[in-house]
């Protein structure tokens, strides 16, 4: 049974690799880096759609990170004792919603709200950063890393609650006895005890977020050039593959697996280094890192 | 009584003692003014947290129950246009979709669940690592794979998306497997080597009846995650604006409306998209919270 599985994640990985080497043999290796997608030019430039992937990504975690962690401390240590059961169901049971879902959410109704209001005042606020050139679309990048922001926080939050619920008591206990405040115990005591299952758990959500494809294909506005503006209309790795699969034939579809081929080893090198993190706090208890920092 | 001749002013551990205390004194009121900004600070990142999340759940309930009707779950998805459309097709393929999936990761991935709970090599770790990995790995790639491996042979068809989403499944179920069976305790174990038992018959009599809590939880899960890819089934079941019960022909899927709907300019088919997704909402909330439910009353049976 087991051999079944592993057989299965070879068949996976390497049906992949090898659909994609058509692509690979007739365009060479730099087809990976060129700036131009133009099928009906021959042109299968995928720099735009990695450019794409990495901004939204990143504009993800900006948000993420913070914010992620507040709730995760708050959830952890701050709310009172009879709300934490609740509010922690409440925060899984939000992982687990469809990301079409959000998707849906995002183009209709906060699409229309980022092109009337937040769009308009980013851009007469933070305009001279050159970050917000261009007209306001609604759809963008700008939206697409809001709507994984959104995506990613339950399984930010739920991962990093649990490793920092774990950090042992008497050091807390400890730290609050030596005549610590309380920010003082979670920044010195709670947070650094943890540290390596929240990176795991932001790599996590970073893995996530990397390979969203319909909630992405939604809202990112579907541009297959580079975008000089975090408003502009982009497209990710993802949102790429299944907007262009349905008429693709011949190299476009093996560029397409090539495409897919580069998600899937990022995907696998962020789940790889996620995992290690997440299972390292596991068993150290969260306690030994503790002493270092 | 005698008396010891001892000068406090000169023991250096307590000099230091005295400046520590007058050093914490002194930056009491600093040091609580930051801890009453910080702790705010992560309270206000709490509610703006929760502000999108129960937006996204608001908004689905008041979109979507208007357009629950007769016909939306009785009718096949119409075009633009023609009244009275719904989403029976596409309740009929997530269903026979979602079953085939799960009839066919169930068992194999308990089985890798159970294997992996009672070796402890190398081999083992290496498996329980890429089972780990594979959960998180774009389901898109994984719909690349259903393409490849069977609609590149046999067509578009609901059998390709339940192979696609059976994967996707897999590595849900044998780490959930293979946790509830390590929480087994070993003198159940124990107690039935003792009576003679082999060790199949001690894994089918002991070992899986008692983690049966842990394992409908994972299991349920599993099904929960598998009903809401989108991703794989675009590539993979194609979509069918007609009836279909034939799983080997292009089928609908609730997903599929959400995300094809979603985009459409007519107002009447991004209802059906609302309603559609308070449909998938509700099945997935109710497979989560029910495995919760069925665990805690299957524990409680236990004892």
């Amino acid at each position: 049974m087991v051999a079944i599985f592993v057989a299965l994640v070879a068949w996976y990985v390497i049906s992949i690799a090898v659909q994609s080497k058509p692509a690979f043999s007739t365009l060479g290796f730099s087809w990976i880096v060129g700036k131009v997608w133009a099928p009906n030019q021959g042109k299968y430039g995928l720099l735009p759609f990695i450019l794409g992937t990495i901004e939204t990504t990143a504009i993800a975690l900006v948000l993420a990170i913070p914010i992620g962690l507040g709730t995760a401390v708050a959830l952890a240590h701050l709310v009172p004792d009879r709300m934490r059961p609740p509010l922690s169901t409440a925060v899984e049971l939000l992982a687990a919603v469809p990301s079409v879902v959000y998707g849906l959410w995002g183009l209709v109704v906060l699409a229309p709200v980022f092109r009337e209001h937040v769009e308009p005042f980013l851009s007469s606020a933070l305009g001279w950063t050159g970050l917000f050139n261009g007209p306001d679309n609604g759809v963008g990048l700008l939206l697409a890393g809001v709507i994984l922001f959104i995506m990613v926080l339950p399984t930010m939050v739920a991962i990093s609650r649990d490793v920092l619920a774990v950090v042992p008591k008497e050091q807390v206990e400890g730290a609050m006895a030596l005549g610590a405040t309380r920010w003082q115990v979670l920044r010195k005591v709670v947070i650094p005890g943890a540290r390596t299952g929240i990176l795991g758990g932001f790599t996590l959500a970073m893995g996530r977020a990397l390979g969203e494809t319909v909630a992405v294909a939604l809202v990112i506005g579907n541009s297959p050039f580079i975008a000089h503006s975090i408003k502009a209309p982009a497209a990710t790795l993802a949102s790429l593959i299944v907007n262009n699969f349905g008429e693709a034939s011949g190299t476009e579809l093996s560029a397409l697996f090539g495409a897919g081929l580069v998600l899937l080893l990022i995907g696998i090198a962020v789940n790889a280094m996620a995992r290690v993190l997440v299972h390292s706090t596991a068993r150290a208890g969260g306690a030994s890192s503790v002493a270092v920092a | 009584m005698t008396t010891l001749s001892f000068d406090a002013s000169s023991d250096p551990i307590l000099v230091r003692r005295e400046r520590i205390q007058s050093v914490a004194a002194a930056s009491l009121g600093r040091r609580k003014i930051y801890s009453k900004i910080a702790v705010g600070v992560c309270w206000a990142f709490l509610v703006v947290a929760i502000i999108p999340l129960v937006a996204v759940i608001v908004y689905v309930v008041i979109k979507g129950l208007p357009a629950w009707s007769t016909d939306f779950f009785t009718h096949p998805t119409y075009p633009e246009g023609i009244p009275g459309g719904g989403v029976w097709n596409a309740i009929v393929g997530t269903a026979e979709i979602g079953f085939i999936g799960t009839a066919v990761a169930v068992p194999l991935g308990l089985l890798c669940g159970l294997f992996l709970a009672e070796s402890d090599g190398r081999a083992a770790a290496a498996v329980r690592f890429t089972a780990d990995v594979m959960t998180g790995v774009p389901s898109i790639t994984i719909g690349i794979f259903g393409y490849i491996a069977i609609v590149k042979n046999f067509g578009y068809s609901g059998l390709a998306g339940a192979f696609s989403i059976g994967i996707i499944m897999l590595p849900v179920i044998i780490r959930a497997g293979e946790t509830a069976i390590r929480g087994v305790p070993g003198h159940l174990n124990e107690a039935a080597l003792a009576l003679g038992a082999r060790r199949a018959t001690i894994a089918r009599k002991v070992v899986v009846p008692a983690a049966m809590p842990g394992i409908i939880t994972g299991v349920l899960l599993a099904v929960a995650r598998g009903l809401g890819e989108t991703a794989p089934l675009l590539l993979t079941i194609f979509g069918n604006q007609y009836m279909q019960w034939n799983p080997t022909k292009p089928m609908n899927a609730l997903p599929l409306v959400i995300f094809e709907n979603s985009s459409q300019p007519y107002a009447d088919l991004v209802q059906i998209a609302w309603g559609a997704a308070l449909l998938l909402m509700v099945v997935v909330l109710i497979l989560s919270v029910g495995s919760r439910v069925l665990a805690a009353v299957l524990q409680k049976e236990r004892r």
